[in-house]
């Protein structure tokens, strides 16, 4: 197994936020994170990546065990080297060209040097039809054309997984279309993702399993097929009730 | 005008601008180095919430704003020998220019820094840099960006305040003025002169900031 969690903890101010999170994730697996807002799916995601310190809660990552309460620097700056994050409004960096974004990290994180970093980053900007667009700033972005250039950052570092917190949920709805392409092409190439997601599509057909969250819980954890087919839990069934009236 | 009256301008205009060129700019500069160098670093200590060092840096502002700049020049420079601390004029006037302009530029650093948006500061941590690098590469220099006009004002702003040196003994041009007039008596005439002068110099200030705002534009608008 690639990457295993076990009994993740958060409060902010005294409340639960998450109140033991469990997930195991195979290599290749895309596991959608489904459930209602203020679930716990946005802190779950930032404390995997130390965006947000867990409280408690253990990740074994390749093999190696980390406390996910306790982490030093150096494991932190470690498990950040083989991770990537794709944020719900992009976050690009706003005085970078989009290649300076993508070689960043490269060049002054990882110390690569600048020929070999915007290889890179033309390679990753051409899987997400964005190479064409080199020298603009974020800001002569469409939001859609922002969120393929994150996408092609967070590729640069060749993760192993890459996380994704509602990357669409910012875009007008003629803009989903496209990012959702590149991510269902990522999973086609056999990256390894995690996805905070309404897009219930997206869950159903890219992603290869499901984890539903509410109130700090995980209600289910399971294979996405058998998640949309038999919904076993209660609060499940309503979930995808509602989703599917509100899109009528 | 009178005939003597132009002849007193026409020979005093180079020896003001004079004293305006080798004088009155130079210690412009040196003195908004030295405020440009402390509001960097008071703001950046204030941003990264650096312990005690915040709280201090909370006090020094506290003082320079709210107390006169003259008073702080004569403080330093006629204040301080009696506990031992003799400066010389020049030091004296750079010294207080900077500390006083300094604390109002740290103000502004500090509303350019808390400008630029976390999710950027994540978003760098997340493709490997450090705090520091995160600082000098992304942070500090939007927040150049956002804080270049009022940086700009307070150069313009503390290029005419060189002018309270001469309270302090500091042969700058506006002092040249006064003495100047103590020989001719044409306060009118003289005091419009080195009006101008000071206007001419921020005047090619102002252009140069317009220059400056408009190649920062080129980053692609102003968009959060
Ligand atoms: N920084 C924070 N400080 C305090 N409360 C927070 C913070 N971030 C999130 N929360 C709270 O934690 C709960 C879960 O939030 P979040 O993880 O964003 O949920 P989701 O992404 O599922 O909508 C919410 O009740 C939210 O208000
Ligand atoms: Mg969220």
């Amino acid at each position: 197994m690639m990457l295993d969690i076990q009994n993740v903890h958060k409060k902010f101010n005294e409340t639960d936020v998450l109140k033991g999170i469990d997930l195991q994730v195979e290599k290749g697996d895309v596991v959608a994170i489904l459930g209602p807002s203020g679930s716990g799916k946005t802190t779950f995601l930032r404390c995997l990546n130390f965006l947000e310190r867990a409280d408690k809660g253990t990740m074994i990552f390749d093999g190696e065990t980390f406390d996910l309460g306790a982490a030093s620097r150096q494991e932190i700056a470690r498990i950040r080297k083989k991770t990537a994050f794709v944020f719900q409004n992009y976050n690009l960096f706003l005085n970078k060209t989009v290649l300076q974004n993508v070689t960043l990290g490269l060049t002054v994180g990882a110390r690569m040097n600048k020929a070999e970093a915007r290889d890179i980053a033309e390679t990753m900007l051409r899987k997400v039809g964005m190479a064409d667009r080199l020298t603009s700033y974020p800001n002569q972005l469409s939001g859609g054309q922002q969120q393929r250039v994150a996408i092609a950052r967070a590729l640069a570092s060749s993760p192993e997984i890459i996380y994704f917190d509602e990357p669409t949920s910012a875009l007008d709805p003629e803009l989903i279309g496209e990012v959702l392409a590149v991510m269902r092409q990522l999973a086609e190439d056999g990256m390894t993702m995690l996805v905070v997601t309404h897009e219930m599509d997206f869950a159903r057909n890219v992603s290869n399993k499901v984890l539903f969250m509410e109130g700090g819980n995980v209600i289910e954890n399971g294979p996405s097929k058998e998640f949309f087919a038999n919904p076993t839990h209660p609060r499940t069934k309503e979930f995808i009730r509602t989703i599917l009236e509100s899109r009528q | 005008m009178s005939e003597r009256l132009w002849g007193i301008l026409r020979d005093s205009f180079p020896r003001l601008l004079g004293y305006g060129v080798r004088v009155t700019i130079p210690l412009t500069v040196v003195s908004f180095a030295l405020a440009l160098a402390i509001s960097v670093l008071v703001a950046l200590i204030q941003y990264a919430n650096v312990k005690v060092l915040r709280q201090i840096c909370r006090f020094y502002i506290w003082i320079i704003r709210g107390t006169p700049l003259l008073v702080q020049l004569y403080l330093v420079f006629y204040g301080l020998p009696s506990v031992g601390i003799v400066l010389d004029a020049w030091p004296a006037a750079v010294l207080v220019f900077g500390f006083n302009e300094g604390a109002y530029m740290a103000e502004t650093m500090r509303g350019a820094l808390e400008s630029v948006s976390t999710g950027q500061v994540e978003a760098g941590y997340c493709v490997g840099m450090n705090y520091l690098q995160i600082m000098a590469h992304v942070v500090l220099p939007q927040a150049f960006r956002t804080a270049f006009p009022a940086l700009s004002n307070s150069l313009i702003s503390m290029l005419k305040g060189t002018s309270m040196a001469a309270t302090i003994t500091v042969m700058e041009m506006f002092r040249q003025a006064q003495v100047i007039n103590g020989r001719v008596y044409e306060s009118l005439g003289l005091y419009s002169e080195v009006a101008v002068i000071y206007l001419a110099f921020c005047t090619i200030l102002t252009w140069l900031q317009h220059k400056g705002e408009k190649k920062l534009a080129s980053y692609g608008g102003t968009r959060k």
